[in-house]
């Protein structure tokens, strides 16, 4: 079972996060978004960033590109290492060289990700435009037709406006722009929830096969499991601002470890038996504005000890690269019930 | 029948096609007012642009005939000669230069001056957003002439002074214009893909944030053409805007007012020139409105 585990720590490292804080300080209160994440991701490797609405993903994303918006946003601590040097402690010179031909970004919503007054070809041209320092603008667009082609595209539309697109196309049009300028690390921001699902497939296999082709490393952020098990290779699976647990694909999905994950897995509906009730997790996502001195996935969790509420448990390993947050697993017996009936 | 849908999908797909501003045009031509607007500020247009060629300036425009002077319209002087012999028509014609050119500048200053402070105050916020916009706070309390004639009186008399007065005055309502319409397309996804692709901020707000606020600062030009015009012929008749004997048709008004019981066409034509060259716009300027209000798309 190893061989393919093993892989994950030789590989060369592309992206290191460490120990990541971000707050939203808002008239209301500071909303703790993101409270002290890490992650490493290696070259050419897929990495799915699993979480309810709220839960930072987005958040973390952004900080690779230190686009957090500021204000109301602020980074309050960590290391963002992208190829070994800290995006936090870059200029804004360094940043605007880095974002588009290093790490590249696909918005969750292509009907609103293209500016509309411009043409596609134009769009894509931008970036190459900006990154590519002498290239003729004429060179530009041609290089934007190829890229329009690559995305199954004919470069003849690259002369036409974004609303002469359907959902589909636009988000080709935007995956074109984002491996314009062949990024090392492509972050895609739930890329595929504004497309219905035929168009979500083609999508899925096109970013898959041009990360291949252009051996970028890629961060999927969704909330949808399917999507994770088409493209991941690593998953991290977050709750309020933090990791609860991080593995390969197979041990997030076969041996699951967190009860938050098992209820993510236990809420999705089972085709086998049609007639069973969905499975939600009980509950809402906690006030991001309240600290909570224990785990944040405690009120929720059907194992939940008077311990829980004491201390933010740490991620532990549970061997071979696969780590989760729970302080369950004090107890060497304990296992979750994922898959069995709760009562109801 | 594969045929008949494939057709039905051409046409919409060229329906589809039509640019915005194609789109804008086919509204606007359905507003008859507008059409004519536009016509009459054409045809002022041509004529002020002939009248250099087709007029001599010192003889026939500033110099007049005396043996001429108060002759009513006729067929020689279709809206007659002034106080001293000079053709009114002529006068009127010629001035449009005047009129359009110190109209179309001050709108020029002010949207360089108002576009650029509110793009800024709208991109940056904050501290900045706050000082520039209490500062045109004050500048709107201020009556228009009141400020266009204490910056002539600072600057001195003459057609430039007069159009950088009406151009500053008219500033403020485009900082808060192109504040309010760089402030509701900043937040699009757009922009925030363009920093993500590594725009910087001066080519985000040049290429991907005015281009998509232009529509309500194209409006407002269009009105502010008018309104300038007023301005300046309201100081030209108060004798601080462009200087005599210059054909300005504010200094004609102006020039005609002692003469107004007696020989009233000497007021009548350039007013009558002020208000059509002011309606014609607005009907313009108040169409491309409508016409750019996407919530009117039919």
């Amino acid at each position: 079972m190893n061989k393919e585990e093993h892989k994950t720590s030789d590989v060369e490292e592309i992206l290191n996060i460490k120990d990541l804080v971000v707050d939203y300080e808002t008239e209301d209160g500071i909303i703790h978004a993101v409270n002290g994440v890490s992650l490493t991701l290696g070259k050419e490797r897929t990495l799915g960033l699993v979480g309810e609405t709220g839960a930072g993903k987005t958040t973390t994303a952004l900080s690779v590109l230190n686009l957090i918006p500021n204000p109301p946003g602020v980074i309050k601590n960590g290391e963002i290492l992208l190829n070994g040097k800290d995006v936090l402690k870059m200029t804004e010179k360094e940043l605007e060289a880095m974002r588009g031909s290093d790490v590249a970004m696909i918005f969750q919503d292509p009907m609103t990700a293209l500016n509309p007054v411009d043409t596609v070809g134009q769009q894509i041209a931008e970036t190459i435009l900006l990154h590519n320092e002498g290239i003729s603008k004429k060179e530009a667009m041609k290089r934007a037709g190829e890229m329009l082609e690559v995305v199954g595209i004919p470069a003849s539309r690259a002369s036409e406006y974004p609303h002469q697109f359907s959902g589909g196309m636009k988000q080709r049009v935007v995956i074109a722009i984002g491996l314009s300028c062949n990024p090392k690390l492509l972050i895609a921001d739930e890329p595929t929830t504004a497309l219905d699902v035929t168009i979500q497939a083609q999508i899925l296999d096109i970013m898959q096969n041009l990360k291949k082709q252009y051996q970028t490393s890629m961060i999927m952020i969704t909330h949808d499991l399917g999507i994770v098990a088409k493209v991941c290779d690593e998953v991290a699976v977050m709750y309020a601002g933090r990791i609860v647990e991080y593995g390969s694909l197979r041990d997030i999905f076969k041996r699951t470890k967190h009860p938050y994950t098992e209820g993510l897995f236990d809420s999705l509906p089972n085709i086998k038996e049609r007639s069973a009730r969905l499975n939600p997790i009980p509950g809402l996502v906690p006030d991001p504005t309240v600290v909570q001195p224990g785990c944040a996935f405690a009120p929720r969790c059907r194992y939940a000890t008077e311990a829980c509420k004491m201390a933010v448990p740490e991620l532990r390993c549970m061997g071979n690269g696969h780590y989760v947050a729970c302080s369950a697993y004090d107890d060497p017996n304990f296992k979750i019930r994922k898959g069995e009936k709760v009562d109801g | 029948m594969k045929q008949k849908t494939h057709a039905a999908e051409h046409t919409e797909e060229h329906a589809q096609s039509r640019s915005m501003m194609q789109e804008v045009w086919r509204r606007f031509k359905k507003n008859k007012g507008a059409v004519v607007g536009l016509c009459i500020f054409l045809v002022i247009c041509v004529l002020a642009i002939s009248a250099g060629f087709v007029y001599d300036y010192d003889t026939q425009v500033v110099g007049g005939d005396v043996t001429q002077r108060l002759q009513s319209p006729s067929w020689e002087h279709p809206f007659g000669t002034d106080e001293m012999g000079r053709d009114i028509l002529i006068r009127v014609i010629y001035g449009a230069r005047y009129s359009l050119s110190v109209g179309v500048v001050a709108v020029a200053i002010a949207l360089v001056i108002g576009v650029s402070l509110g793009a800024l105050a709208g991109y940056v916020g904050g501290i900045t957003e706050n000082i520039i916009m209490r500062i045109t706070d004050i500048f709107i309390a201020v009556p228009n002439i009141l400020l266009a004639i204490a910056i002539v009186s600072a600057m001195g008399q003459s057609t430039l002074n007069l159009m950088i007065a009406v151009g500053i005055c008219s500033s403020a309502s485009f900082v808060q214009i192109s504040r309010a319409a760089v402030l509701t397309v900043r937040n699009n996804e757009y922009v925030e893909a363009a920093r993500a692709i590594g725009s910087n901020s001066f080519h985000t707000v040049f290429s991907h944030i005015l281009p998509n606020s232009l529509a309500p600062i194209i409006v407002q030009a269009t009105l502010r053409v008018g309104a300038s015009i007023i301005s300046a012929s309201s100081l030209s008749f108060l004798g601080i805007g462009v200087p005599l004997p210059a054909p300005e048709w504010g200094a004609m008004l102006s020039g005609g007012r002692a003469y107004i019981r007696d020989y009233s066409y000497m007021t009548l034509f350039p007013g009558l020139a002020i208000m059509l060259t002011v309606v014609s716009l607005n009907l313009v300027g108040d169409a491309l409105r409508d016409a750019i209000d996407p919530k009117l798309k039919k």
